[in-house]
């Protein structure tokens, strides 16, 4: 058995990978089988609109002749859009999307990742990421404004001083007032990121801890 | 040593094989492919690099070059283009010696080869177009999957012919060979597949770790394995020292391996039962690899001078001692108290550059060692670049690994610190410019490998056309000079 064809088929090529499948990979499965799976429509909360909103407001003439109307079917489009583009760029390959319950993650970003939140189309192939460059995402939408990021993507280090984050211009029409498509998409799936949430925008209030430190009796 | 005893450890003694089994021009082009897609993938990990220590002379240039995108072409190009065909060759040298039947078809060998370079460029035009799918060390476009998923079937069933037709025992790498091509197709299936049209969310994101573990450790280590178990004897002229630790290596490897996968995303609200198995399979099989280590050093015991003398021999065990350490490394970084410091940092990602490149890499470094000249009929141009290739591959890797390593711990410190983020990325500074340097030591030993392989092949050529191959005792003694 340990050493003839038959065996090594059978029980090591199929039958330990079926039972590593079976509790490793069904159980999950079967346990999570009762969440819905959200689609990119049902994620287009108040928080999300009110970004688009404020996308168009800002860049009228982008947003005009990329979007079109700020409607609910549009954001639902951008979104997944944005997923692309992200993942695409390999932004998952810098930035995480899941705040661990350890090592005062929660403290630096926000409440702990759970299951729910990644039942949606959005997810799928779920984005946890692997290596962080950058500091998670997860919960990244409302902490900085629209132009902030237009800025940022345009030219990382402009806004954030020595920052290895490459540029993207080809997010823009030759300057970054003027996001393109791909631009205004990946800045609306940025600040949906932990929309959902009842904390969203969970960081106007952060303050970094050396800061507080520097001035403990406020 | 006497070539009588060679031949009592298996009926492949090398070079005793009829010409027609081994279709050695194939094997060649599967190496030089190979090596091929290794430049591909030091041009991704240079981008990287020097993007991280802002050296990046084409930052914001073009979209194409656009590091992310190059980061993902540099992992898919080790996998696919680099570890795949290295793979192909060397099974295609090995096997029809080890069954004594040729592959089932030669013009299907053929197609494989096209077929699979088909694959793995357009794998990196998508990469490169943005067209990434969002699975790690999977990203290949959804559209070249199925493409792929055939590539990978009908290797089995060229390489299975002659080992099902086979009679009497298996000797141990074709217990690998069979098993693995079983475990590639379906941990393929399975991670570019299921995620993506099945499940998404936790679920997807356990099999996600599933499929990226078991590229390693069911497609890639069965495979290297057993061309170690075929290789290794052949080289030393003695047999494997104890078949019962290979038992125990083979059986340990194909249980526990698929078990660990969800280790990859600790402390993820994948459930907690799950990545605790995980964890306890992952120590479980640090023992079995050390009963195979033990095994391949007892099989050195008393030939130690072949460490110093035979180059490929070099190349294997250096290979051996830096799984024994990434292993070692493992059950440690696998633990929840090391992980709530290392995760996401830059210690796996020298784990994983240890492995892929300080184990397999060179591993299959010394396995072209040998067999190229053996291809060209010719010895090797230069023993001198040979070494160079040699030294400034493993301590290149040495230095990328152990720099990497406290890089990681230093992140990890940082984040755990509360400080702001800037500050554990300007902390990395110093240990990036030292991973870039290292980097370029390990692209410099690999030009060393072109260019000596490029003057072999010219003298094989100059010899060819004056009618004067080297006798087969000059390059098969070239390593072997004790
Ligand atoms: C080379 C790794 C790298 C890549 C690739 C990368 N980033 Fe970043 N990112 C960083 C680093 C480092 C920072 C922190 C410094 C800064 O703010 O620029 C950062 C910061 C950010 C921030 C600001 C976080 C905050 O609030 O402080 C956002 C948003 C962001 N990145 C989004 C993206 C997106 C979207 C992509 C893909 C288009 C991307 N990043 C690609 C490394 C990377």
């Amino acid at each position: 058995m340990f050493e003839n064809k038959s065996g090594i088929l059978l029980i090591g090529g199929l039958g330990f990978f079926l039972f590593a499948f079976v509790s490793n990979a069904l159980v999950p499965i079967l346990m999570y089988r009762h969440l819905p799976e959200k689609t990119a429509e049902q994620l287009v909360t108040q928080n999300v609109l009110y970004q688009f909103e404020d996308l168009r407001l800002r860049y009228p003439e982008q947003f005009e002749k990329y979007v079109g109307e700020a409607n609910e079917q549009n954001a639902a489009d951008m979104l997944r859009l944005g997923r692309r583009v992200y993942v695409g760029e390999a932004c998952w390959h810098c930035h995480s999307q899941f705040v661990r319950p350890v090592s005062n993650e929660s403290r630096r970003w926000g409440p702990v990742s759970e299951t729910p939140e990644y039942q949606n189309e959005l997810q799928r192939p779920v984005l946890f990421g692997t290596r962080r460059v950058g500091p998670d995402l997860s919960r990244e939408g409302g902490r900085r404004g629209n132009d902030w990021h237009t800025v940022h993507f345009f030219n990382p280090s402009s806004v954030s001083t020595g920052s290895p984050m490459p540029k993207y211009p080809w997010f823009f029409d030759g300057s970054p007032d003027k996001p393109n498509k791909r631009g205004l998409a990946l800045i609306l799936y940025v600040q949906w990121l932990g929309s959902w949430l009842d904390s969203y925008p969970m960081y106007e209030k952060y303050v970094p801890i050396n800061e507080s430190m520097s001035n403990p009796l406020e | 040593m006497n070539s009588d005893h060679s031949k009592s450890v298996s009926p492949d003694a090398e070079a005793d094989a009829p010409v027609e089994l081994v279709e050695e021009r194939l094997v060649l082009w599967y190496f030089l492919a190979s090596l091929g897609y290794l430049f591909v993938s030091f041009t991704g990990g240079l981008i990287m690099s020097l993007q991280l220590v802002h050296w990046n002379p084409h930052d914001g240039f073009i979209e194409y070059l656009s590091p992310g995108r190059w980061r993902m072409i540099h992992t898919n190009a080790i996998a696919y283009g680099f570890i795949a065909n290295a793979f192909l060759g060397a099974l295609h040298w090995a096997i029809p010696r080890l069954t004594l039947k040729p592959v089932l078809s030669r013009p299907l060998s053929y197609f494989i080869f096209a077929a699979w370079q088909v694959v793995v460029l357009s794998t990196a035009v998508g990469i490169i177009m943005g067209q990434a799918q969002a699975v790690e060390w999977g990203e290949t476009p959804v559209w070249i999957d199925p493409l792929a998923q055939i590539g990978l079937l009908l290797v089995a069933i060229n390489f299975m012919a002659p080992i099902i037709q086979m009679k009497g025992p298996m000797y141990v790498s074709l217990w690998y060979f069979m098993a693995a091509f079983v475990w590639t197709f379906l941990t393929y299936a399975m991670g570019n597949f299921i995620p993506q049209y099945f499940v998404g969310g936790t679920s997807a994101g356990a099999i996600q770790g599933l499929f990226i573990h078991d590229l390693v450790g069911l497609f890639v280590t069965p495979l290297a394995w057993g061309l170690m178990y075929y290789f290794v004897p052949i080289l030393l002229q003695k047999p494997i020292w104890s078949h019962g630790l290979s038992l125990v290596g083979f059986w340990g490897l194909a249980f526990f391996y698929p078990l660990q996968g969800i280790h990859h995303f600790l402390y993820t609200p994948i459930p907690m039962f799950l990545q605790y198995g995980a964890i306890v399979s992952t120590v479980a099989i640090e023992f079995v690899v050390t009963t195979v280590i033990i095994n391949f050093f007892g099989t050195l015991w008393g030939n130690g001078k072949a460490f110093f003398t035979n180059l490929p021999i070099r190349w294997f065990y250096t290979g051996m001692v830096f799984y024994f350490l990434t292993c070692l490394q493992c059950s440690f970084q696998v633990s929840l108290t090391f992980q709530k410091v290392i995760h996401f940092s830059d210690w796996v990602v020298g784990h994983a550059h240890l492995v892929m490149f300080g184990v397999f890499g060179l591993w299959f470094f010394g396995m072209m060692t040998y067999l190229f000249p053996r291809l060209y009929r010719q010895p090797w141009y230069s023993k001198n670049l040979a070494e160079w290739h040699y030294w400034l591959s493993a301590v290149g890797i040495l230095v990328m690994a152990a720099d990497l390593t406290l890089a990681g711990l230093f992140q990890g410190f940082y984040w755990v610190s509360m400080q702001p983020w800037d500050a554990s990325v300007n902390a990395s500074q110093p240990f990036w410019i030292i991973r870039l340097f290292a980097g370029l030591a390990i692209i410099s030993g690999q030009i060393c490998f072109a260019v000596n392989i490029y003057k072999t092949w010219q003298a094989s050529r100059a010899a060819a056309l004056a009618g004067a191959s080297a006798h087969p005792s000059t390059y098969n003694a070239a390593w072997s000079a004790t």
